[in-house]
């Protein structure tokens, strides 16, 4: 009986206690989220399934999405993220071929202007029975352009590597 | 004062709780990938080992034994405990938020380090006063501290050494740790009682 | 050396075979001018120039093909007279081999220069900020091989007020021999260069630094500064790498630059001498910068020498002149030996920074096979900056290119010191190339991020505009469609007033 009623007493207080300090220790939980969402493009693409950068950003914080989940971003942005966050990144879950470009096969481009509305950064230029053509310093290979083009002028293609940005492969183990 | 001394080196090194008990090694395992975070883990350990001594004591001479509730006392240790880390965790969150996220998903780990309450029972097995309690537990937290931290920064170098496939990764952790622990019997040449 | 820098002084750096000899000795040749002059537009640090000649168009020797493009950039000028065959891509002179954007000159062989040049009878007269832009004007980079535009150092330095100018004459790498052959045949234009440099930056007093293996160089250095009391010669201690910029400065005046500064924060501009001879030659006689002295050398070339080779001739052409290639050379260097370029092929153009071309043989070459670290340290003692090159190479390999930066792996100078005495022939210098390359596009990727960020931005501020502009034009519409109506109305109301008084 006693010890029914001691373990019981026992469980309450201490269960009382950590409510009340569950109230005067609250922090807001989504303090981060704004943080998180200053590290992606914000371009609201919505590769990553989730409404625009804000939405990614509040899933990553409250742990529904893994910080490599932003494509265009790649991963620099997924490794920014997993520091931000405090989470260990398991890099090979990050989608990374190297930055990609969009560009407009100039034999199947109509000059419709359904894409232009699509880019997210305002990367395409046409006029209406125009050859659209893509600002490569502009794009950031988010692909929302690509499925909007009637005749799949669109295509995506890995940015080509010029010399001053050549990386000096690692040696190989010998 | 230089019994107490005499305790606190004889627990932090010759009964060292991690490689003499064997208490506590999860953690030991799983945080000490880098310096920075082994500290952290070290510290929130050993408040709340040091915490859950006194907690433990108080109910064990005030609650358990004047009632002659004895069988009770894993149940109540561990509700204790637990309830200890939960306070601590949120008081780290609100206090040091930097802490919070080097330790991560870590010190809700301790709830389930043995070490804590393995101290603590080891406490009532030695029928110590409320002072050598607190004594002993933070001797055995320091040395806890210590071996983490030895470990973390021997295994900071592994990390950029050459090590053959077959042995990368937790093989040449439990290798090392295990040299660690040979090395660590040498103190019970000391001859402390403790 | 004093006593006590003897036995105390830190000891940094290497001591190669230098090999200069006796392609040092040989007198200057003149290369023929070549049917066809690749010209890179990116043969200097910083954006490519951009082109102002079409294809197709005529132009005479030392007419500008292309203008600067942005802050660091510089002008490019045709070698010889010709017309402009094409412009696209070439090879670059660099390890990767890819491509470069390219203006192709097909000479005509008159090699005429053209009437617009301006020399200069009394250059001392000038304002200096004059001196900067007519350098500017005629295309000089650092002929040293960072090819770093020479008319932005000039009025940086100026405007930061630097009071010693250091003439790099070191000339550390093995090998090249093109700075102790320009000193030898044209000191006093060298030194004309070097008073001129001294009044564009408002400096008091220039310190020529040659290595004491030249001993030539520098007996006709003293003679050409004898007459000048601000110009002063000083030997220095053969050593690599003693022509980098940190180490000459300390060894010639003290003063040690800090972490990640320039020379200018201790009050030092640093300047090669042939950088001088091609100042000199801007201002006096105001012909740009199309052709240079370049050292063909190594075991694998007919007669190793020096050469002057107009910029744009192909590195096979150069070494055909030279005597051609014997045997099958191992590695085929632009630059120097330690830290040149190796090039994929012969087909790729002389570039304004080119100081040398080898083409070296097996031995030479020194491809060994990488072993483990045993920890000596031997490249740590090298290192002339004081890292740890082992420890960087460690992070590097594990991936940790953080932790590599926390030991300095920016101020690393990639002088090759450390690979060059490794007794276990890690490439280090690889490593730490590829870890900067990888932080370099690390960087990018967030500059892009960060692009990104503003065009999104700017567009949503441009959807919001459009809106409300389209919701302005509809009210304006509404309220004059409400002001016709009421119009009509009136007017209806009147008229039938009219006509109710009319029919009244």
């Amino acid at each position: 009986m006693i010890a029914i009623l001691s373990l019981t007493l026992l469980g309450a207080a201490l269960g009382l206690l950590l409510g009340i300090a569950g109230r005067l220790l609250a922090v807001e939980a989504n303090a981060d989220v704004a943080g998180v969402e200053s590290l992606l493009p914000g371009t609201n693409c919505g590769q990553c399934g989730f409404p625009g950068c804000a939405g990614a950003a509040a899933a990553m914080v409250s742990g529904a999405a893994p910080p490599g989940c932003c494509p265009p971003g790649g991963k620099a942005v997924a490794l920014a993220l997993a520091e931000k966050l405090g989470v260990s990144l398991d890099l090979s879950s990050v989608v990374d071929e190297g930055p990609k470009l969009a560009v407009v096969a100039e034999d199947l481009c109509i000059g419709c202007c359904r894409c232009l509305k699509y880019c997210p950064t305002d990367a395409i230029l046409g006029a209406p029975k125009q050859i659209h053509n893509v600002l490569k310093e502009a794009c950031t290979g988010c692909a929302a352009c690509v499925e909007h083009c009637p005749t799949e002028a669109l295509v995506m293609q890995p940015m080509p590597v010029s010399w001053q940005h050549w990386v000096m492969p690692k040696p190989a183990a010998a | 004062m230089s019994e107490l001394l005499l305790l606190l080196i004889s627990t932090a090194l010759v009964n060292n709780v991690v490689l003499i008990k064997f208490l506590g090694l999860c953690p030991v395992m799983g945080v000490s990938r880098n310096l920075e975070s082994a500290l952290g883990m070290g510290m929130a350990t050993t408040f709340v080992l040091t915490l859950a001594a006194a907690a433990s004591w108080m109910l064990e001479h005030w609650l358990l034994a004047p009632f002659g509730l004895e069988f009770l006392r894993i149940l109540t240790f561990i509700l204790v405990i637990a309830s200890v880390v939960q306070f601590t965790e949120m008081f780290v969150k609100k206090t040091s938020p930097g802490l919070y996220q080097a330790l991560g998903i870590y010190l809700p780990l301790i709830t389930t380090n043995c070490a804590v309450l393995g101290v603590s029972l080891l406490n009532v097995q030695q029928e110590y006063g409320f002072f050598w309690s607190l004594a002993y537990a933070f001797g055995s937290a320091v040395g806890f501290t210590l071996v983490l931290m030895i470990f973390a920064g021997l295994r900071e170098r592994i990390a950029l050494s050459r090590v053959p496939a077959a042995f990368a990764g937790a093989p040449i952790a439990f290798v090392t740790i295990s040299l660690m622990a040979l090395a660590f019997m040498g103190f019970s040449g000391l001859n402390v009682q403790g | 050396m004093g006593l006590m820098e003897k036995f105390f002084a830190r000891s940094w750096g290497v001591h190669p075979r230098d090999y200069k000899r006796p392609a040092a000795d040989a007198p200057v040749r003149v290369m023929p001018m070549p049917e066809r002059l690749y010209l890179s537009l990116a043969q200097h640090l910083g954006a490519p120039a951009r082109p102002v000649v079409l294809v197709g168009q005529t132009v005479k020797k030392g007419e500008k093909l292309a203008d600067p493009q942005g802050a660091v950039s510089a002008a490019i000028h045709a070698p010889t007279s010709g017309v402009i065959a094409a412009i696209g891509e070439i090879p670059a002179p660099h390890p990767s081999g890819l491509p470069v954007q390219a203006v192709i000159l097909e000479a005509d062989g008159r090699d005429e220069w053209c009437e617009s040049l301006k020399p200069c009878a009394d250059p001392f007269g000038l304002d200096p900020d004059e001196i900067s832009r007519r350098v500017a004007d005629a295309g000089v980079v650092g002929m040293g091989g960072a090819a770093f535009p020479s008319a932005l150092k000039l009025s940086s330095s100026r405007k930061a007020g630097v009071t010693t100018l250091v003439m790099n004459g070191g000339e550390c790498e093995p090998y090249l021999s093109c700075d102790d052959r320009l000193m030898r045949d044209e000191a006093e234009t060298i030194v004309d260069g070097i008073r001129l440099m001294l009044h564009a930056i408002g400096a008091k007093e220039a310190l020529v630094g040659i290595e004491d293996n030249k001993p030539e160089a520098i007996a006709a250095m003293q003679k050409a500064t004898a007459a000048h009391g601000n110009v002063h010669v000083r030997p220095i201690p053969a050593r690599y790498p003693m022509g980098s910029e940190k180490q000459l400065v300390q060894t010639l005046t003290g003063r040690e630059i800090p972490a990640g500064a320039l020379p200018a924060e201790v009050g030092v501009a640093v300047h090669n001498v042939g950088t001088a001879r091609a100042v000199s030659e801007a201002i006096r006689s105001g012909r740009p910068l199309v052709s240079r002295l370049l050292t063909v050398n190594g075991g694998c070339v007919g007669t190793p020498g020096n050469i002057v080779a107009p910029i744009g001739a192909l590195v096979e052409e150069v070494i055909a002149f030279a005597g051609g290639i014997e045997g099958t050379p191992a590695r085929l260097v632009m630059g120097g030996p330690m830290m040149g370029a190796s090039l994929p092929h012969a087909r790729i153009p002389v570039i304004k920074g080119t100081s040398g071309i080898l083409a070296l043989d097996a031995a030479q070459a020194h491809v060994r096979h990488e072993e483990a670290c045993i920890r000596c340290a031997s490249c740590a003692r090298a290192c002339p900056i004081q890292l740890m090159p082992l420890d960087i190479a460690r992070h590097i390999r594990g991936g940790d290119l953080k932790g590599a930066v926390r030991l300095g792996l920016k101020d690393c100078i990639a002088c090759g010191c450390c690979a060059y005495v490794c007794p276990a022939h890690i490439p280090l210098v690889q490593y730490f190339s590829h870890a900067k390359g990888s932080l370099a596009a690390e960087d990018r990727a967030r500059q892009k991020t960060e692009a990104t960020r503003k065009l999104a931005a700017a567009r949503s501020e441009r959807l919001a505009r459009e809106a409300r502009e389209k919701a302005e034009i509809a009210a304006r519409r509404k309220a004059e469609r409400e002001a016709a109506k009421a119009a009509a109305a009136a007017a209806a109301a009147a008229s039938a007033k009219s006509a109710g008084e009319m029919s009244a």
